[in-house]
């Protein structure tokens, strides 16, 4: 094998791409015509599309060696956010959005401030965000609505260019989301492989004592990436929230676990210091074939739980794996 | 000689106290430029509290710190770093699933471009990866190799080879050749040595007193926090040595 095809089958997104391809070929026999379909494939990277913009943050974030699982929650808040702050303050969409997204970076500064402040884990301390964040969601829809389903952000001023910017499907099905998703993807990757900041995410996750002694400011990226995954997770309310002219207070539930699921199927460690966002765009687009797929073979929807959580088995042996490899001379 | 140059890094008569237990009573040493000065003792002497204070992560209870002459004072290992006193720990020094090159320059990243466009300048960072390894007898395969795939000499030698370009000049080693076999420890002590002959203060912490004695010009030993010996090398012998750590003449 040559040297550079060695380094390509090293990198921590090489299982990924392969089990992809495979979910591909089993699908494209199982369901036929309908999956390999324009239709068919813009059904699977539309679904995919949310939660791959969840996992870019969720990937740079378990790569700095922390996790969120308030993401869920946060998508929640977003959504609901942009509808009070438009159908109830009155306020035109683009106010809205720009107001929803500074509410989230704050949430996510907060998260992280309070990992690194009281150094207890983030699983901890976001899993408690998890839930009052979801509560306030519902607390405030109910207050100013008695409702936590709301709609009509269709009649609110500035909703056309947003409908465009993250309502539309421009091109045979395909959603605008998806160019978010990978746009945000390409922007991750970049940075994390590029950047200084990259190097100092990995060496957060890595050895964050070995960062400090050489004068990386852990606790500055580690506050830093809870942004990101909070923009993201913000961005996924938005579009949601503009596709579906409304929002619903309980969405975003169980996001956490699928972005978590998506970000380790794409041979990102749970323990830091090691993964790739490439991988969580495939692990998502695994994430989006699988759910489409074991419709269109007409297979019951209730087995898309258990193939997810055997793939999350079968990727967990695989990274421990290339684990021990990347630690092997070469 | 050792005492007509100025030391170049000089802790006196410092203590330090963790709640009620004292770990270091009254120690003081001195390193100078282009001399190996080793700091012996067994395990629990004061060692690494001594190190730890020189390296900015403690300040002491009470004592002087002094760098040229100067007293000094810091708040973080990176306020002695920008000093030039780089610290080496035996398992903190580097990050095991970072490439070679990206430990080398981390946190010292050099960048190319403008703006947002500002990154990692990646072919500078890897050929003076290697020439710098190069020129420490060391010929990496590949930078991109994880620094896990090292062995613990190279990885020695890695960490050496990067506080030297980032222009250390007082470097302390805290025991780089514990888990060593032996052809690895004298590799890697003659990179200590190396770096003393460019002019380094190297302080070198270690438990064997047959490492110190091959490449150390000082020697200081440590027993329960307090300093029994501090002589220049042609005062002592590996065995009076052996003898001043473990106490048997003192």
């Amino acid at each position: 094998m040559s040297g550079r095809a060695a380094r390509v089958l090293a990198r921590p997104e090489a299982a990924a791409a392969v089990g992809a391809v495979l979910i591909w070929v089993l699908f494209a026999g199982l369901a036929g015509p309908p999956f390999r379909s324009m239709a068919g494939t813009a059904s699977y990277l539309n679904a995919a599309a949310p939660l791959g913009i969840l996992g870019v943050g969720v990937a740079l974030l378990m790569i700095g060696g922390e996790f969120d699982l308030s993401v869920g929650s946060i998508v929640g808040v977003s959504g609901m956010s942009v509808m009070l702050l438009t159908t109830e303050v009155g306020w035109s969409v683009w106010p809205a959005i720009f107001a929803t997204v500074l509410l989230c970076l704050l949430i996510g500064f907060l998260n992280g401030l309070t990992v690194v402040r009281t150094q207890l884990p983030s699983f901890i301390v976001t899993l408690a965000t998890l839930f009052i964040l979801r509560g306030l969601t519902i607390a405030a829809a109910r207050g100013f609505t008695r409702r936590t389903q709301l709609g009509g952000l269709d009649d609110v001023a500035g909703y056309d260019l947003a409908s465009y910017a993250f309502g539309s499907a421009p091109f045979a099905g395909l959603r605008v989301s998806i160019a978010w998703w990978l746009g945000t993807a390409a922007l991750a990757t970049w940075v994390l492989l590029r950047t200084p900041w990259g190097n100092w995410i990995f060496a957060a996750g890595g050895q964050a004592e070995a960062a400090r002694n050489v004068g990386v400011r852990v606790g500055r990226v580690k506050i830093g990436l809870f942004m990101t995954t909070a923009f993201c997770a913000c961005l996924v309310g938005i579009l949601q929230a503009v596709r579906f002219t409304g929002a619903d207070a309980l969405r975003g539930q169980l996001q956490e676990f699928y972005a978590i699921i998506a970000v380790v199927i794409g041979g990102t460690l749970l323990t830091g210091g090691y993964g790739s966002v490439v991988g969580a765009v495939f692990g998502a687009l695994i994430f989006g074939m699988v759910r489409q797929g074991i419709v269109m073979a007409g297979v019951e929807a209730d087995w898309f739980q258990v193939v997810l959580g055997g793939m999350l088995l079968l990727a967990v042996f695989v990274n421990r794996y290339a684990l021990v490899r990347a630690q092997r001379a070469s | 000689m050792e005492t007509a140059v100025a030391p170049r890094l000089e802790v006196h008569d410092v203590s330090m106290r963790f709640g009620g237990v004292v770990a270091l009573e009254h120690a003081s040493l001195a390193a100078r430029a282009g001399e190996v000065t080793c700091l012996l003792g067994d395990n629990g002497a004061g060692k690494s509290t001594l190190i730890k204070i020189m390296g900015g992560v403690h300040p002491p209870t009470s004592g002087a710190y002094l760098l040229d002459g100067e007293v000094v004072r810091f708040r973080s290992p990176s306020d002695a770093l920008s000093l030039g006193i780089a610290t080496v720990y035996q398992d903190l020094a580097m990050v095991p699933l970072m490439s070679v090159w990206r430990n080398f320059f981390l946190g010292s990243e050099p960048t190319t471009g403008w703006g947002p466009t500002r990154r990692i300048d990646l072919a500078r960072c890897r050929e003076e990866t290697r020439t710098e390894l190069a020129s420490m007898g060391i010929e990496l395969r590949d930078p991109e190799q994880t620094v896990g795939s090292l062995s613990g000499g190279e990885r020695q030698a890695v960490a050496i080879a990067r506080a030297l370009h980032f222009g250390a000049r007082v470097l302390i080693l805290d025991e780089p050749t514990a888990a060593l076999g032996v052809q690895q420890s004298e590799r890697v002590l003659a990179h200590v040595r190396t770096a003393a002959e460019r002019g380094v203060a190297v302080v070198l912490v270690t438990h064997s007193p047959h490492h110190a004695f091959s490449v150390g010009d000082r020697f200081v030993v440590l027993r329960r926090g307090r300093v029994v010996t501090d002589e220049p090398r042609e005062a002592l012998s590996v065995d009076r040595l052996t003898g001043l750590m473990s106490g048997a003449s003192a």
